[in-house]
Parts: C-alpha cells; sequence; structure tokens
C-alpha cells in the first residue's frame, strides 16, 4: 500500500515537491476515515481522485487546506508542515484555493466583492488594484458582464466559474477541486469543465475529486481510486482505464462507466 | 389603438369591468362570498357605531387651552391637560428656565438619528458627528461650564430621561448581545460557560427585579463613600437586560448559516475575526432584523419600568400631573398623549426596520 517512493512514469523525478503527505490517518470520533495516505505531487501536477461514495476523497482533500484536522502523520505544504499553528494554517490556506461542489458563494456580496474579499482583507490589496485583478480573472472564466450581480440571479454552471475565480484571485499555488460539477446541470457541466482546462494548460497545480472520466483522460497525469479510506491505485489516466488493476477499481469503472 | 401596436396585442382582452379597478377590488375583497359580506357589514356597521363619538369626543366638543374649570363643563376631550402641562411632562423637574437645554439636546438626537436613516451616508464622519453629538448633548443636560449652571442628574426627567435610557440601551445592549451569542458558540469551553451562565441568569429574572437590585443590593457591594448615578444603574440594568435576549435572537441567526460559508472564508485565508464579521454577521443579522427588532421596540418600552426606582421618565411625569388635584380625572386624555408619544417610536423603528430589509434584499 505504500507507494510514496513511487514516480509515475512521464514526470521528471527532479521536479519540486509541491505537497507531500505521509503515513496520515484521520478519525471522525471513533470513526478511521483515512487510513494511513501517502502521496508527494509535484509543482504543476495535476491529479484526478475518484472511487465509491463514502471512501474519504472530499476528508483527503479537506486535510489538505487543513478544514479538516488529522490526526498522524504529516502533511506538509510547498515547505510548511501543517500542525496545530494558526500562523501556518492561514499562510497554507493562502496559498490553497478551493472550489465546493455547492459553490458556497456569499450571497450578501456582489460577484466583485465576492472576489476582492480575500484579496483586499487578507492580502492587503488596495481595492483599485484587487478589483482590477478580479476583472481579469472574471474575464479568464468568461464571465466579466456579471461583475455586479449576486450570486442568487446567476446560473449554476456560472456561480462555479466566479467560485473558480475567487480563488483564482488569491494566486494560489494549489487549486483543490471537491466535485465541482457534481451539483451542476449537464449543459452547465461543460463551461466548468472548460475553465477548469484552461487552468490545467496554464500550469496549476491542481487536485481534482470527480467522476468526470473525459476530464481525467485529457487533463490528469495521475488518477487515484480511493477505496475505505486508502488509496487502493494509482496510474496514468490512459493505464488506470485500460487496464485497472484491482477487481475494486475494475467494479466501480464499471459502474459510473454506464 | 395606436398605429404600431404589435399585432398580437391586438388580440389581448382587457379583463371585465367586474374584475379591476375600485370596483373589482371591493368584490374581490370585501363581498366575496356569503361570510366575508356579512363580515363586511357587521365591521362597517360596528365603525358606524365608534367612530363618529369618538371624532366628537377628541376633536369637536375637546378643550385645546382652557382651565381645569371649563375641561369640567366641556363634554368632550380635555387636551389642555396636556398643553397647560407639556413642559412639566416633556422635561420633569429640569429648572424651568434652563428647559431650552434639554430640547436643544433631543433636537440634535433627532437630527443625527434622520441623518443616519440613509446608510449611504454612514461614514466615518457621521461616526465622529455621534461621538461629538452625544459628548455635547451630555455637557447640554448636565451644564456646569460656559456659564451653563449646573444641573443635578437627579433633576432630569420627562422624554429626554426617556430617549437617553433607551438610545444608550439599544445602541450598547446590541454589540453586546452580538458578541455574547459568538461567546455562546464559541469553541473554548471558558467563554462558553460565562456566557450561557450569563443569558440564562438573565433571562431568568424580570427586568424589574434587575432594576431593584441596580437600584439597592448593588450600593451596598460598593466601598464606602462611591456612589454610581441613580440613572447610570437604570441604564446599566437596562443594557445588561436586553443584550441577553438580544444574544439569543443572534445565536439563532448564527446557526442558521450553512457550514459552507465558514469553510468557503476560510479557505480564502480570512481569520476567525474577519470570517464573522465580512461573512457571518452580515448575513446572519439580517436575517434576524424583525425579531431584533421586535426586542428593540420592547425594550424602548420597557424604560418605563424605571418609575419603580423613582426615575421621573415620560410616563411618571404624566402620572405626577394626574396627582395634581386639580387636573384629577382626565388621566383618559393623558395616557392617549403618552401613549401616541411611545407609538411614534416604536412606529419608525418598525418602519425604518423594514426599509432595512428591504434594501438588504436586493439581489436575493
Ligand atoms: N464531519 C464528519 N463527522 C463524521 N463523519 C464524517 C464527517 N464527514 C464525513 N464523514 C464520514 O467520513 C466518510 C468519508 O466521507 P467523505 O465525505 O470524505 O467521502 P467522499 O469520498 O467524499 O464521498 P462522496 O463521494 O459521497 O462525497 C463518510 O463515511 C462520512 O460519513
Ligand atoms: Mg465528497
Amino acid at each position: 500500500m505504500n507507494q510514496s517512493s513511487r514516480t509515475p512514469e512521464g514526470r521528471n523525478p527532479e521536479k519540486e515537491v509541491m505537497i507531500e503527505i505521509v503515513g496520515m490517518h484521520k478519525w471522525f470520533g471513533e470513526f478511521h476515515v483515512l487510513k494511513g495516505i501517502d502521496l508527494t505531487v509535484e509543482k504543476r501536477e495535476r491529479i484526478v481522485i475518484c472511487g465509491p461514495s463514502g471512501s474519504g476523497k472530499s476528508t483527503l482533500i479537506r486535510c489538505i487546506n487543513r478544514l479538516e484536522e488529522h490526526q498522524r502523520g504529516k502533511i506538509v505544504m510547498d515547505g510548511i508542515e501543517l500542525i496545530n499553528n494558526l500562523k501556518n494554517i492561514e499562510r497554507v490556506r493562502q496559498e490553497v484555493g478551493m472550489v465546493f461542489q455547492h459553490f458556497n458563494l456569499f450571497p450578501h456580496l456582489d460577484i466583485l466583492d465576492n472576489l476582492t474579499l480575500g484579496p483586499i482583507w487578507v492580502r492587503k490589496t488596495p481595492k483599485k488594484e484587487a478589483e482590477d485583478l478580479a476583472m481579469h480573472v472574471l474575464e479568464k472564466v468568461h464571465i466579466a458582464e456579471q461583475a455586479r450581480k449576486y450570486p442568487g440571479q446567476l446560473s449554476g454552471g456560472q456561480q462555479q466559474r466566479v467560485a473558480i475565480a475567487r480563488s483564482l484571485c488569491m494566486n494560489p499555488k494549489v487549486m483543490l477541486f471537491d466535485e465541482p460539477t457534481s451539483a451542476l446541470d449537464p449543459e452547465m457541466i461543460k463551461e466548468v469543465l472548460d475553465v477548469m482546462i484552461e487552468l490545467a494548460r496554464e500550469g496549476m497545480t491542481m487536485i481534482v475529486v470527480t467522476h468526470e472520466m473525459g476530464f481525467a483522460k485529457s487533463v490528469a497525469h495521475r488518477v487515484l481510486f480511493m477505496d475505505y479510506g486508502q488509496i487502493v491505485e494509482e496510474n496514468t489516466p490512459d493505464e488506470f482505464f485500460k487496464n485497472p488493476r484491482y477487481e475494486r477499481t475494475k467494479l466501480f469503472l464499471s459502474q459510473i462507466l454506464h | 389603438m395606436q398605429p404600431e401596436t404589435p399585432r398580437n396585442l391586438d388580440q389581448e382582452i382587457r379583463p371585465p369591468v367586474t374584475h379591476i379597478g375600485i370596483i373589482g377590488w371591493i368584490r374581490e375583497n370585501l363581498f366575496d362570498g356569503w361570510l366575508n359580506t356579512l363580515l363586511t357589514l357587521l365591521i362597517v356597521y360596528f365603525l358606524s357605531r365608534v367612530i363618529p363619538p369618538l371624532f366628537r369626543w377628541m376633536f369637536i366638543d375637546s378643550v385645546w387651552v382652557g382651565s381645569p374649570q371649563e375641561c369640567r363643563q366641556a363634554t368632550g376631550a380635555c387636551w389642555s391637560i396636556i398643553t397647560a402641562n407639556l413642559r412639566f411632562i416633556l422635561f420633569g423637574f429640569y429648572p424651568y428656565n434652563q428647559q431650552w437645554r434639554p430640547l436643544a439636546a433631543m433636537l440634535m438626537l433627532f437630527g443625527l438619528l434622520s441623518l443616519s436613516r440613509d446608510r449611504n451616508r454612514w461614514s466615518k464622519r457621521l461616526g465622529y458627528a455621534w461621538l461629538f453629538g452625544l459628548l455635547a448633548m451630555g455637557f447640554l443636560m448636565k451644564g456646569g461650564f460656559f456659564g451653563l449652571s449646573e444641573v443635578e442628574s437627579s433633576k432630569w426627567g420627562g422624554l429626554p430621561l426617556t430617549l437617553l435610557l433607551s438610545v444608550f440601551g439599544l445602541t450598547a445592549a446590541y454589540p453586546l448581545g452580538i458578541l455574547l451569542a459568538l461567546g455562546r458558540r464559541s469553541k473554548m469551553p471558558m467563554i462558553k460557560a460565562l456566557c450561557v451562565v450569563y443569558i440564562e441568569l438573565i433571562r431568568g429574572v424580570p427586568l424589574i427585579s434587575l432594576l431593584f437590585m441596580g437600584s439597592i443590593i448593588f450600593p451596598l457591594f460598593l466601598p464606602e463613600g462611591i456612589t454610581i448615578n441613580k440613572i447610570l444603574r437604570a441604564q446599566v440594568a437596562i443594557i445588561l437586560f436586553t443584550a441577553a435576549y438580544i444574544a439569543e435572537v443572534v445565536r439563532g441567526g448564527l446557526q442558521g448559516m450553512s457550514r459552507g460559508q465558514y469553510e468557503a472564508a476560510e479557505s480564502i485565508g480570512l481569520n476567525y475575526y474577519l470570517t464573522m464579521r465580512l461573512v457571518i454577521l452580515p448575513q446572519a443579522l439580517k436575517i434576524v432584523i424583525p425579531p431584533t427588532v421586535s426586542i428593540l421596540i420592547s425594550a424602548f418600552k420597557d424604560t418605563s419600568l424605571v418609575v419603580i426606582i423613582a426615575l421621573f421618565d415620560l410616563l411618571k411625569t404624566t402620572q405626577s400631573v394626574l396627582s395634581n388635584p386639580e387636573w384629577m380625572g382626565f388621566s383618559k386624555e393623558a395616557y392617549i398623549f403618552i401613549a401616541l408619544l411611545y407609538f411614534l417610536g416604536c412606529f419608525s423603528m418598525a418602519n425604518y426596520s423594514r426599509k432595512l430589509e428591504k434594501e438588504l434584499s436586493i439581489g436575493r
């Protein structure tokens, strides 16, 4: 099960490490959710995580920006270890962007204010500058004309793109996505995935929990399969889909591909 | 028909006259079915019996300025109890020839309040205006400088006292209540326990007993020689009392916030203080505007309970006039008058809260 020393083919072993997770365990009370996670993510690497419901995918990526606390093992984010130290946690959160399944935009603020909140209050960017940045990012996610609307006035796909933009405004080194398209109607999924693909093209380090296998095939360097709190299998997308090694992976793939 | 009207509009048919306009409204709302018709007729009959005599009593047969003797001969309302005693009702025992001072202070207060009605004008400068204004009001009332004679606070009374107790009471209780609500949801057990105990203790005690405690028991614990002004003691009691209720209402609003909002705020790096201030409280406080305003309104009215510790607020000055043998027996008129004043205060609060709610609900 220990795969931390493996170097997936096709990647340069000299590349810098972005995230290092070693022997990480997490319990919810008595319930053992994550059972020894080892994972190294390099700069500019894109990872897709899939697996059955309840296998711990969300919990794993939520541990990376400390929305959940792990109890054993270690997580090192760009050289900063995630321990119980408020300074460290805040620094890590500023470097990690997170996109949620249900967008979680701030409904009382308009789109532009949603985007500038972090830069102005956390990064202390002057208001004017923050707004210029926000408009620039909104253009990138093709939604600049909605800047003065409120989240409740946008469609799901638009809201999710705003959520991505909100994270990007903090200029993160890593982006985490937790099933970003699973709350969307089919016709809106593509517009969100397109934004994510563009992001990938620009070299963003990404960890994406998703069951969009087309996205995994075209974007991911590695696909991880999780079950019962463990990373059961990891491989390049081609190999992962063509030759899954484990029974559980095969069963899962046969379920979601039909 | 205008020539450029599109064709499909030509085919639109206006609804029958009986369904629109005044007639339509009356039919739909007053005579819609036999039960509704019966109720309408009953109410019309009742109003026709009540309104004319009331109107006659209040406006036609009434005495507006005149001696008590004239009043006793008239069959209508004796408004002259108000006009003749207005200055005592409004200002209590404040020295007669100095009463322009509380008047000026009140006008300043109303001016500031109406300036603050529009949220677009909320700024640092307005904040300073309030700070300066409140200080100026205090100096005006108290005096003792610039040739103004000093007026002991024991002589303060009437409407200024009521306004003082409520304006400070409400503005101090609101933030305190928010802090208590946050404390009650805190992860730190000591702070949480403290807030729970405070809230439950205060809510378990009537305001009257808090006022008594403030005025009688509290001084017993103070070292000899130190006395705290009676008004201040009542003020503190009102603040502490109201804050506990605000806290519970605000807590309800906080519980209505989804975990996703906290997580989104944390994930862009906001700390606890900023998360609360920028994301959680603006939403939670907005949700609880209606119950909060209910509490503020009842706190405003409850300031009249200070009569029991012998402070001469608006209610007490009115009652003093009534105990004057000359004016005895005209309590109806006197109570209608102060009811009107209280109503104006409460109604403008309710009105303002509705306006605020409307403004804050844009985009939702
Ligand atoms: N706050 C919590 N307290 C207790 N148990 C939790 C909590 N959050 C998640 N769990 C449990 O931990 C397990 C893993 O949850 P997690 O959300 O990580 O699964 P997931 O792989 O993301 O599933 P899904 O595909 O349904 O989102 C589940 O069994 C879940 O019930
Ligand atoms: Mg999940």
